[in-house]
């Protein structure tokens, strides 16, 4: 029988090897399918599918396994990958806890790693790796966004993040940008479901406004009872804060908020006027930008993949790193530490034919690095 | 801090108080009449809150979502009690442990076949939106305080059912002699079902009505469980009296905790350290008042006579 399969394998292989290298690449994408933030795992997997899909690449091989969100499942799997299944290339982890716990051991074994989401602030910097790449923007980028928003409308601002890695950068980078008054920092629990207690502290703050980092569940709990509760005090936040995903279950209540993203669903270019509708076509929903995030991923492996062999992983990684891609984001390049370069938007919810969705009001930085590349020197 | 603040706080621990109570009361009669351990009792409230919200989506009607909520609940839980439940009361906790555990990933991997992995939309009904004027210039959300209510009357009518009732009498008798009650000719099969069902159904109201402040997702229960079994062991294993105190000193004290710690902490040192120091502690707040009740009175506050 395995005689009969490898055979068959090789025929396929053989069929299709119009590629000038065809080297087999495996993939090993660890996300969260399950649990309260499924929805932003289930995205990163359906945008990086379809890079891989419209590629049509067959060479390309992609195994996919849930970490529940839990770093020590995830440190598990990404052992197992390498070394029972033989994976090239690991992606998907949406936690930078996660990530945090994953990476270093990857690197390690001389693997690449390309993050679709999470982006903490310690592997961009003096931590970095020549075989750690990022697609998606560096933690502060979006919420340093937000500040220099913040800067042109607000003077004193309730800030508040969740209490694990990327909340502690959020609020670093946020404060890195914002020149007035933050009235009171709040770190909340990882998955909070009421807030209560903290918006009662809003209302007391006397701010203009308020800054929320709350991504998935947490963001749709938040903003629900914030309407609620009769404070009228503004709320912006980084596009995970009111991502495509979280939309639809908070209703309403999150029309008028202002966030801050690389990507929206109205940006003006042919690979995003190409990639909405072959998203939406595929699985029948808006994408958030965490799929478009991961569809990048995708899409760079495969541009890769066109011109280096990834039995030789320096020369894979320095393809990687020319980044020859039409992101939907538009421009797209790679900084000295492997993150992204890109132009960063304000964007505000809107009601477009009935479906709340993102749209843009104004670009905030153009070609925007992040603070920690000066200190990458790998 | 201003007076109106204060209030605030306090209503909003009261109210954490009386939704952790509404799970609190059904997993404290499950474990006091039965000696069950039920770990799916989480997944009940997910299955109240997932009825409620697709009824109210399918009718427009959160006020049907919240009967659905009550039915499905109701329903699931007696599916359970008789299919597995029933099997496990003979049996060592560890073995309770095991099967409801299994139960736990049976509810949310069938929610998410059949709900899919993204968080579902329930909004509170227009009657209850906004916010009210309280005395001393609070304004306070009108949904809260209807939950607050709510608690209260359930309260009421769970003491007038087991005080004063026929069923309630068999539910105390069932707590304090399981055997001799049987002898008695009381069907206690059927007792057991009823008594499960009206857990569950405690625990799905508790779902609808959370369902419509959060999001609706898989997994939603599970958190809130740590938190009624937190309440239970403080209030004592069985007693309905030791869960609506406990709950609503796991309320007051959580709330309070969130709000005041980083307060104090920002006196002795700065305000973003402070937030970051406080916040852990006051995630560990409610722990640390269980291990001092423990401490001080082994079996809770109001253990069940047994």
């Amino acid at each position: 029988m395995k005689t009969i399969l490898k055979a068959a394998t090789l025929a396929l292989a053989l069929g299709s090897s119009s590629l000038a290298m065809a080297e087999p690449i495996k993939i090993g994408l660890i996300t969260t399918l399950s649990g309260g933030g499924a929805g932003l795992g289930v995205d990163t997997r359906d945008g990086f599918m379809l890079a891989i899909k419209q590629s049509g690449n067959k060479d390309i091989t992609v195994i996919t396994e849930d970490d529940a969100q839990k770093p020590e499942l995830a440190v598990q799997i990404a052992d197992k990958m390498i070394q029972s299944d033989q994976v090239d290339i690991l992606t998907g982890i949406v936690w930078s806890n996660l990530l945090m716990a994953v990476v270093p051991g990857v690197v390690a074994q001389e693997k690449l790693y390309i993050s679709t989401n999470a982006a903490p602030a310690a592997l961009a910097g003096e931590k970095c790796d020549p075989l750690y790449f990022n697609a998606a923007y560096q933690n502060d980028n979006l919420h340093e966004a937000m500040g220099e928003y913040a800067n042109k409308v607000y003077k004193k601002m309730f800030i508040m993040a969740p209490n694990y890695p990327a909340g502690k950068d959020s609020l670093t980078g946020f404060k890195r940008y914002f020149k007035g008054d933050v009235s009171k920092e709040i770190y909340t629990q990882v998955g909070q479901t009421d807030y209560a207690a903290e918006i009662a502290q809003i209302r007391a703050s006397g701010a203009d406004g308020v800054f929320a980092f709350l991504p998935g569940g947490m963001g749709i709990a938040f903003m629900k009872q914030y309407a609620q509760s009769g404070v009228k005090i503004p709320v912006i936040g980084p596009g995970f804060s009111f991502s495509q995903d979280v939309l639809p279950a908070i209703g309403d209540a999150a029309l008028g908020a202002k966030a801050s993203g690389q990507w929206a669903k109205d940006l003006d270019n042919a690979a995003n006027k190409k990639f909405v509708p072959a998203f939406q076509a595929e699985y029948g929903r808006l994408p958030s930008i965490y799929a478009v995030q991961a569809y990048d991923a995708g899409q760079l492996i495969v541009a890769a993949a066109a011109k280096a062999s990834i039995k030789d992983t320096a020369a894979f990684a320095a393809e990687l790193k020319k980044a020859d891609i039409q992101s939907p984001r538009g421009k797209f390049k790679f900084n000295t530490n492997r993150h992204p370069i890109q132009d960063i938007y304000v964007t505000e919810v809107v009601k477009d034919n009935g479906v709340l969705t993102n749209k843009i009001v104004e670009k905030i930085f153009t070609d925007h690095g992040d603070a920690y590349a000066k200190d990458c020197k790998k | 801090m201003t007076f109106a603040l204060a209030i605030e706080q306090l209503l909003n621990g009261v109210q954490l108080g009386v939704m952790l109570f509404l799970m609190a009361a059904g997993l404290t009669l499950i474990f006091g009449v039965m000696g069950l351990i039920n770990l799916a009792h989480g997944s009940l409230y997910m299955v109240g809150a997932f009825a409620c919200a697709s009824v109210a989506a399918w009718t427009g009607s959160f006020w049907l979502g919240v009967i659905a909520s009550l039915a499905a609940a109701a329903a699931a839980g007696a599916i359970i009690e008789i299919t597995v439940i029933r099997r496990l009361y003979d049996r060592d906790h560890l073995d309770q442990v095991l099967a409801t555990f299994a139960l736990i990933l049976i509810f949310s991997e069938g929610t998410r076949w059949l709900f899919g992995s993204f968080p579902l939309y329930l909004d509170i009904p227009a009657a209850l939106q906004g916010a009210m004027e309280l005395p001393g210039g609070a304004q306070y959300p009108v949904y809260r305080l209807a939950i607050i209510v709510t608690g209260a009357l359930v309260a009421l009518g769970l003491y007038l059912l087991i005080s004063k009732t026929r069923l309630g009498m068999r539910i105390r008798a069932g707590e304090s002699d399981r055997e001799m009650i049987a002898a008695l000719g009381v069907d206690i099969r059927t007792l057991y079902t009823l008594v499960f069902a009206l857990g569950a159904a405690l625990a799905g109201l508790a779902g609808a009505m959370v369902g419509a402040l959060q999001s609706v997702q898989v997994g939603m229960g599970e958190p809130v469980l740590i938190l009624a079994f937190v309440v239970i062991i403080i209030g004592g294993i069985g007693s309905i009296k030791g869960a609506l105190i406990g709950a609503l000193l796991v309320g007051v004290v959580d709330t309070m905790g969130r709000f005041l710690l980083p307060q104090v902490f920002a006196l002795v040192v700065p305000p973003a350290q402070a937030g970051l120091i406080g916040g852990s502690l006051a995630s560990m707040l409610i722990y640390i008042l269980m291990a001092i009740i423990l401490a001080v009175k082994p079996r809770g506050l109001f253990p069940a006579q047994a």
